[in-house]
């Protein structure tokens, strides 16, 4: 009873809403996934922007005047976080005197927190490169962590609008459905793919390759955020011989060059593939869903 | 079971590191399997993941003999995680919170040395009609250190931020430690306002607030040199204001003490100069961004120094100064790392009304207007190396013959600098540079060769625009 009276309540306060634009969630994010992300749970409650698109390394991003005004009018800003961000991020909120997106309010989520991270290094030294203390940030490679920070997001946004909590609850529920289904499709579609060896421009598929499977041998970086050298490309093919050595693939991100992964390509007869990190990362990775089908895809493709 | 596999493939390789682990046992894993289903009534979402875990465990334990172990680290670890914060929903995390690499405060230290070859003895470097005051001039003869700088920062509470940074310099036979910037900044004002409080680097131009390791040249342009003594700081008071408009417009002002040049002797009771700015900008596209501000520096000074340090130059009166910025970004889709180039140029134009006491003489009535302006360029073809270019130019009023002779006297000869600069980085946090400048602003040609190296180590600090 209470329940029905409640969506009532619920289903009227939508209706007064809709006719209020400023009752919208205004998000920020740092990444196009989470944008995608806020957009599939609060539908029409939601206004969700990136500050990046899907060919744009998040690692290196200008505090541009136009980010700055965008975080100054967010009511929620979301960000992958574990220093992902660290050279732009701190600078936004810096400039942008809005004190309801800073770390700790509600009004900032940092997806990282929400998921179990790999690669925490033992030590952080820089001679070991740009090493980020708090594992790697690349977590949206993996779409169950997708689903965790879901529910993370879900939450706060019933925190930040609680007039349209059920929207969001309901937003949840069915992503989540959804998206279950979609995994179990994905992983299906991918079990050939299972314990094949690749090389990856930088490490920023871990998630992906653990989620399915796939062994990571070495990155055409010689260290986090060094840019190939090489002399390491030179290692690399002593690594791998002129037959690839069984590797199956050479991955990059669609932002990387793909000069030092077409070269290791050519003299390894390894398949040089380009896999979107994020949504917008290929034409095909139009939401969260495509972006997973085309990553899949385009490892399937390229199998030897 | 094909989750099974792909686990302990991960596991297998993050045991590695656990050489110490010891022999598992059944029982173990017997254990953490009844101590998941407790858990698993109040964790469901948690469940799956914890399992995965396990069964990778028990896989693991029949290829390697360690892994066990581990694995019941991993749900004991995993455990605890979600069983504190998942308590507070409110909170950023219910697995685990990001450990900043920072102490409280976060701290960075700043190398820079140079070494730097000119024809002309820099010692006797002076533009006529442009005697320099603060810190601007060459760099010395020979290897040198610049700054080393010691930056800490926090925030002081839920309303307060902090900042200091502290350059360790050896000047005249001894080595100090002074404070550049000491400030603390609001982070709870409502309406886009914030309020900074202390020793800071004004907000006007676009380079005045840049500290020294993020210039693009080793040297600041020479109008700054001429008119801002490098960068006007100063003890006072910040206010910005960012408009809540879709476009990005901000308006700063600011009080300052008035007690360094191109402002001296703290008039007006300790309140001797003030600034007003006005900043937009945006985005052109992905590719394109700009940035444009328009600032105004009104400083009354009392003796101010400027010239000869032995014989320096009295300036009573009042300084207008504006200053006109652009600044124009562009790179590859946004993709900064990849390539980029950056246009930037500014025009400052000064009038400067009072009286200037010239070596021992009277001081004699002063009026004068003069400007300057640079235009430079950097391009980032390579993701370490960089070029750039920069030419910059001073010019103004030819005072009257009463003047000849002095350093005040300007023959209106537009005194000029043209600059290359070729930088490589290996990292973020390291570079190194070399420039060449062919200076003809103090007369005669001067060809200068300069080698610089800035390295950061500590806090990895965020760059402005």
């Amino acid at each position: 009873m209470t329940r029905t009276y409640l969506s009532f309540v619920v289903a009227f306060g939508l209706a007064l809403h809709a006719g209020t634009a400023g009752a919208d969630i205004n998000v920020f994010t740092c990444e196009p996934e989470w944008a995608a992300l806020a957009t599939e749970l609060g539908g029409a409650h939601v206004v969700a922007e990136s500050a990046t698109h899907g060919l744009q390394d998040p690692h290196y991003i200008q505090a541009r005047p136009s980010l700055i005004s965008r975080v100054r009018k967010a009511d929620l800003v979301v960000c992958t976080g574990a220093q992902l961000e660290i050279g732009w991020l701190s600078m936004l909120l810096g400039k942008a005197n809005n004190p309801a997106v800073l770390p700790g309010k509600p009004g900032f989520l940092e997806a990282s927190t929400l998921v179990p991270k790999l690669d925490i290094p033992q030590s952080v030294d820089r001679s070991q490169g740009d090493m980020h203390v708090g594992g790697n940030p690349h977590i949206q490679g993996n779409p169950h962590n997708i689903a965790l920070v879901a529910k993370g997001l879900a939450d706060r946004l019933v925190t930040l609008d609680p007039v349209n909590a059920d929207a969001y609850r309901s937003g949840l529920d069915s992503f989540l459905q959804r998206w279950q289904a979609a995994i179990a499709g994905w992983e299906n579609l991918a079990q050939p793919l299972r314990g094949k060896t690749l090389v990856a421009h930088h490490r920023s598929f871990t998630y992906l390759e653990e989620w399915l499977g796939l062994v990571e041998l070495a990155t055409l970086e010689p260290l986090p955020g060094i840019p190939p050298t090489s002399a390491h490309l030179a290692e690399l093919l002593e690594m791998l011989g002129t037959d690839g050595n069984g590797a199956a693939f050479i991955i990059r991100e669609a932002y990387q060059s793909p000069k030092a992964s077409e070269w290791l390509s050519d003299k390894t007869g390894i398949p040089a593939v380009l896999l979107p990190t994020t949504v917008g990362g290929s034409t095909a990775a139009t939401n969260l869903f495509t972006l997973f089908d085309d990553i899949i895809n385009r490892l399937l493709e390229a199998r030897p | 079971m094909r989750t099974r596999k792909y686990l302990a493939l991960w596991l297998g390789l993050v045991s590695v590191c656990n050489l110490y682990a010891a022999d598992p046992s059944a029982s173990e894993v017997q254990a953490l399997r009844d101590e998941l289903k407790v858990i698993r009534t109040e964790y469901e979402s948690r469940i799956d993941e914890l399992e995965r875990r396990l069964d990778a465990a028990e896989q693991a334990t029949r290829d390697a003999s360690n892994t066990a172990n581990l694995a019941q680290e991993e749900v004991r670890q995993a455990r605890a995680e979600i069983a504190v914060p998942a308590a507070s929903s409110s909170s950023a995390s219910s697995v685990s919170v990001a450990p900043d690499n920072s102490f409280n405060p976060s701290m960075g230290v700043i190398f820079q040395g140079q070494a730097w070859a000119y024809e002309q003895n820099p010692e006797d470097y002076a533009i006529a009609g442009f005697p320099f005051g603060g810190e601007a001039g060459p760099a010395a003869e020979g290897f040198s250190l610049a700054e080393t700088e010691i930056n800490i920062a926090a925030n002081v509470d839920d309303k307060f931020t902090a900042w200091l940074t502290m350059p360790i310099v050896y000047e005249d036979g001894e080595t100090k430690v002074e404070i550049e910037e000491a400030w603390v900044e609001t982070l709870a004002l409502p309406a886009g306002l914030s309020v900074r409080m202390g020793r800071t680097y004004s907000n006007i131009g676009y380079v005045n607030n840049q500290h020294s390791h993020s210039w693009d040249f080793t040297d600041q342009p020479l109008p700054y040199q001429a008119f801002l003594g490098n960068q006007y700081l100063d003890d006072g008071l910040q206010m910005r204001w960012l408009a809540p408009t879709d476009f990005y417009l901000e308006v700063g002002a600011e009080l300052f003490r008035g007690d360094r040049y191109p402002s001296g002797g703290a008039t007006n009771s300790g309140f001797g100069s003030h600034t007003l700015s006005l900043r937009s900008g945006g985005d052109v596209g992905v590719s394109n961004s700009w940035l444009a501000g328009l600032s105004w520096l009104s400083a009354d000074s009392a003796d101010r120094p400027s010239g000869d340090a032995n014989d320096p130059l009295l300036f009573n009166g009042a300084t207008d100064l504006y200053i006109a910025s652009f600044v124009w970004k562009w790179s590859p889709f946004g993709n900064w790392r990849e390539g980029n180039f950056k246009f930037q140029a500014e025009y400052l134009w000064r009038n400067e009304k009072g009286a200037y006491s010239v070596l021992g003489l009277d001081s004699m009535p002063w009026d004068s207007d003069q400007h300057g302006w640079y235009m430079q360029a950097i391009y980032q073809p390579l993701a370490q190396w960089r070029f750039g270019v920069r030419m910059d130019r001073l010019g103004g009023d030819v005072p009257s013959s009463a003047w000849a002779g002095t350093p005040l006297y300007y023959p209106g000869d537009d005194p000029s600098r043209y600059s290359l600069m070729v930088d490589w980085s290996n990292s973020e946090f390291s570079r190194l540079r070399f420039q060449y400048t062919l200076d003809d602003s103090s007369g005669e040609n001067d060809n200068q060769f300069g080698l610089q190296y800035i390295y950061s180590i500590g806090a990895h600090g965020a760059h402005s625009f």
